[in-house]
């Protein structure tokens, strides 16, 4: 059989190039950044998961509506008050053949504990995986944790043997800039099989025609084509002239007129993602600032006059092209400890923030560089370069710095950025998810130095209690906690807009990560 | 002129009416509009502090609302803001005028640099001759093989690459400077050649050597000043291709940063509004740029088919 398609490809090649274009559907994209490496246990970032999740898979994963559906565990439940039981989903084989085991799921789980991990928080509370038989595991926890299915739906399996044979037995150390086997190369058991994987240029995903769930597959797709525009211009371009089947990130000013046109349309959402600005508060002096022998951000009024001073409706109106909700704290509606209440912000009011930097003893403001991304959030630098403007008006003198998000995220990981953006997205759809590693004072991506032993007790706290009135008011309380600290100041939530092809019909999610095994093109 | 002149004295104007140069301008009605031209846009863009309504370098002055505002003329443009505003709010007209002033600053350095360092090369290659002459003409040979703007970005990305990533926005002026100036030294180079082997011939010059003057001092008093013709030419013309060298640069994203942005930067910051229809943020910095080296270079057409008919 397959024999036979290679040799009714090699034929329909020979002959018409028409031929070809019917057979086959390919899926063309793009987007402003590529993901930063295939290893699926080193950096824990969006694009990142989103493309290695077409390629690996989770034993738990979330459907349309976000709502936890079965990969390759087929079943799980909770065993006793200290432990999650899976079933394993049988006949799966990864892209090089090899079954999809118990022992490849325990290496897993060991692989995202290591150090070089990005996704230690996850894996956090899981003590020891029992394999019980070649298709049942027992992750044993530190305690209860009644939301661990949540936690792992980005944890994405490797094979065991491959990782041996490639000498990838531990994540790629991103910020030391290591690079690996697995930084190129990719063994999972998804839908899509890495065929050519050029960083930041092409990256070609073919259909694997073993994937488990083919036989009930949604997607017509043989193969995906991702190339990377960073230029949001020259991105809109190429959907216009049909270059691209698909832009993930058109400039919101561009929705109108991609939709204007024949054989486009677009698709708007409400994104889970939050975009807010950290201060380094842990250090004695900064880095980058005029301020000798103390550390500005250490005063919570100065933070607080920060945060006064960002006029978030300009932002909104001007920048964002009111695709946007101001927010007041790191969560978006729908994950579990948002409220209203909560999200509210502190009123717009720059001559409060100069009585507040007066009392910090800071009258005449100072300077301080703030680092930005320039390939990740909607108008990333823009936004950045708007706060510049507003600081200025308080006499803060902010030195922008906009980079590249692969040259970024490392300055944050690496303790060396005073003042930084970021966005949070929250695929557990659970606050402990930010607490864990935005709040706590060993948070992974806690840039802030920020450590309070309250905040810390009540994230370990409410990571294991399984009383959900109590879990609740407990996240309600460390929720207040960072607000009255004004320990980062959250910006807005992202509103997410999608450009495609009329023919293409891939439905748009909250996260931001197209399911391309959703994908069907007419 | 109210005061009549000293009868022996022939006056200023009488002088310099009899100038071939001079005589030449006057009567050249396109070389005196773009001189013009050009002295209005070199004023206006040193003098953009004194000149322009706003100071879009200060963000105390900017204010988000006012972004994205249309030309004055438009439904919807503010007086205040003539040429509109871009996304940031900052007035269009102040941030061409003062970034006029980073892309005239690159190219007079630029061209300054590679006349500098062609002249000196090529005076000497064409006096000395031998082995350094092969070695340089060569070289300039191999460069000129290259399109200039290709050598510039090699040049830029070397240099870049070298700098700690902490300097590189504010070193990048100085980066596009270099290499635009050593893109363009081997047309200086192999015109001052060409008339040094001129000059060098001459009688005044052998006299110079018989007298005992050293070569250097040979070189400086007597070649340069008159392989200075030629060269003054190219370089007007050098310094129209050296401000759109820049712009390229800074289009491709590879020149001056988006805080201190040139004419080319503001190109392309403005390109991606032009699908949204904002189309003022990219048009005028174009129209500014277009308009500026269309000036330099009629001027210095007129100054080659005046200085030198030879070379028309």
């Amino acid at each position: 059989m397959k024999i036979r398609a290679i040799a009714l490809a090699a034929i329909m090649s020979t002959t018409s190039f028409v031929g070809i274009a019917q057979a086959e559907n390919v899926l063309r994209w793009t987007s402003q950044g590529d993901a930063l490496t295939l290893d699926p246990m080193s950096q824990n970032e969006g694009p990142t998961n989103s493309m290695n999740g077409q390629i690996y898979e989770p034993l738990v994963t979330r459907d349309r509506e976000m709502v936890l559906e079965a990969a390759l565990a087929e079943s799980w439940a909770p065993v006793g008050a200290t432990g999650w039981e899976f079933k394993l989903r049988k006949g799966v084989k990864f892209h090089d053949g090899a079954d999809f085991t118990a022992e490849d799921v325990a290496f897993s789980i060991t692989r995202a504990q290591s150090k070089s991990s990005d996704f230690k928080e996850q894996v956090k509370s899981i003590k020891e995986v029992k394999i019980i038989d070649d298709h049942t595991v027992q992750f044993v926890t530190d305690g209860p944790n009644p939301i661990l299915p949540n936690e792992i739906t980005n944890l994405y399996m490797m094979d065991k043997g491959w990782a041996e044979k490639n000498k990838v037995l531990t994540p790629q150390d991103y910020a030391a800039g290591e690079e690996t086997f697995a930084v190129r190369n990719a063994n999972g058991t998804g839908p899509f099989i890495v065929e050519q994987r050029l960083p930041d240029e092409l990256t070609v995903l073919v259909k694997n025609p073993n994937w488990w769930g083919a036989a009930s597959a949604e997607h017509n797709l043989d193969k995906v084509e991702y190339r990377p525009i960073k230029n949001a211009a020259t991105r809109v371009a190429a959907l216009l002239s049909g270059e691209v089947d698909f832009v993930l990130d058109p400039p919101l000013q561009d929705l109108q007129r991609i939709a204007a046109q024949d054989g486009l349309k677009t698709q708007t959402i409400n994104q889970i993602r939050t975009i807010f600005f950290g201060m380094d508060q842990g250090v004695d002096e900064l880095r980058s600032s005029d301020v000798k022998g103390k550390n500005p951000f250490k005063d919570v009024r100065v933070r607080q006059a920060l945060y006064q001073a960002i006029d978030i409706e300009a932002i909104k109106r001007v920048v964002m092209e009111g695709l946007s909700f101001p927010a007041g704290m790191i969560t978006s509606p729908g994950v579990h400890g948002f409220t209203k209440e909560l999200d509210a912000r502190p009123p717009f009011d720059p001559e409060a923030s100069k009585k507040l930097l007066a009392e910090a003893g800071y009258p005449d403001g100072f300077s301080v560089q703030l680092d930005c991304p320039n390939d990740r959030y909607n108008n990333d630098e823009k936004i950045c370069q708007a706060t510049v403007a507003m600081l200025a008006k308080i006499g803060v003198k902010v030195k922008l710095d906009a980079i590249p998000k692969s040259q970024h995220f490392p300055k944050i990981k690496n303790r060396v950025s005073d003042f930084y953006m970021l966005g949070w997205g929250v695929p557990t759809l659970d606050s402990h998810y930010v607490f864990a590693y935005l709040l706590h004072s060993k948070g992974g991506w806690n840039g802030t130095g920020y450590a309070n032993a309250k905040v810390d007790e009540l994230t370990d706290a409410f990571a294991v209690e399984t009383d959900l009135a109590k879990r609740d008011q407990m996240i309600a309380e460390a929720w207040k906690i960072v607000k009255d600290d004004v320990v980062y100041l959250p910006l807005h939530h992202q509103v997410i807009g999608w450009g495609m092809s009329t023919k293409l019909d891939l439905p748009i999610l909250p996260n931001d990560s197209p399911q391309f095994r959703w994908a069907k093109m007419q | 002129m109210a005061v009549p002149q000293d009868d022996k004295k022939p006056s200023l104007w009488a002088r310099l009416n009899d100038n071939d140069v001079v005589y030449s301008f006057f009567h050249s009605p396109l070389a005196m509009a773009a001189a013009f031209v050009t002295a209005l846009m070199v004023l206006s863009s040193f003098g953009a502090p004194l000149v322009a309504p706003f100071d879009p370098f200060d963000p105390a002055q900017i204010s988000l609302w006012d972004g994205k505002k249309p030309p004055a003329w438009e439904a919807g443009g503010d007086p205040a803001y003539l040429l509109g505003t871009d996304n940031q709010g900052r007035d269009m007209l102040s941030t061409i005028l003062y970034g006029g002033r980073i892309s005239l600053l690159v190219g007079f350095a630029s061209v300054f640099l590679g006349m500098f360092l062609g002249v000196m090369l090529g005076v000497i290659s064409g006096y000395v001759g031998g082995w350094f002459e092969t070695i340089i003409m060569r070289l300039a040979d191999v460069q000129l093989t290259i399109p200039g703007i290709l050598t510039a970005i090699l040049i830029n990305g070397i240099l870049r690459s070298v700098l700690p990533p902490e300097l590189r926005d504010e070193m990048a002026i100085y980066v596009v400077i270099l290499a635009i100036g050593l893109s363009d030294w081997p047309q200086f180079a192999r015109v001052a050649r060409g008339a040094t082997l001129v000059e060098a011939k001459k009688e005044y010059i052998q006299a110079a050597r018989v007298i005992g003057l050293r070569p250097f001092l040979i070189m400086a008093r007597h070649i340069v000043p008159n392989v200075m013709r030629p060269v003054l030419v190219l370089a007007t013309i050098g310094l129209a291709l050296a401000i759109i060298a820049e712009a390229t640069l800074s289009f491709l994203g590879q020149g001056v940063p988006p805080t201190t942005p040139s004419l080319g930067t503001l190109i392309r910051v403005g390109n991606e509004y032009l699908f949204s229809g904002l189309w003022w943020i990219t048009f005028f910095p174009a129209v500014a740029l277009v308009v500026l080296v269309l000036a330099v270079n009629l001027l210095g057409d007129w100054l080659r088919d005046t200085l030198n008919p030879k070379l028309r």
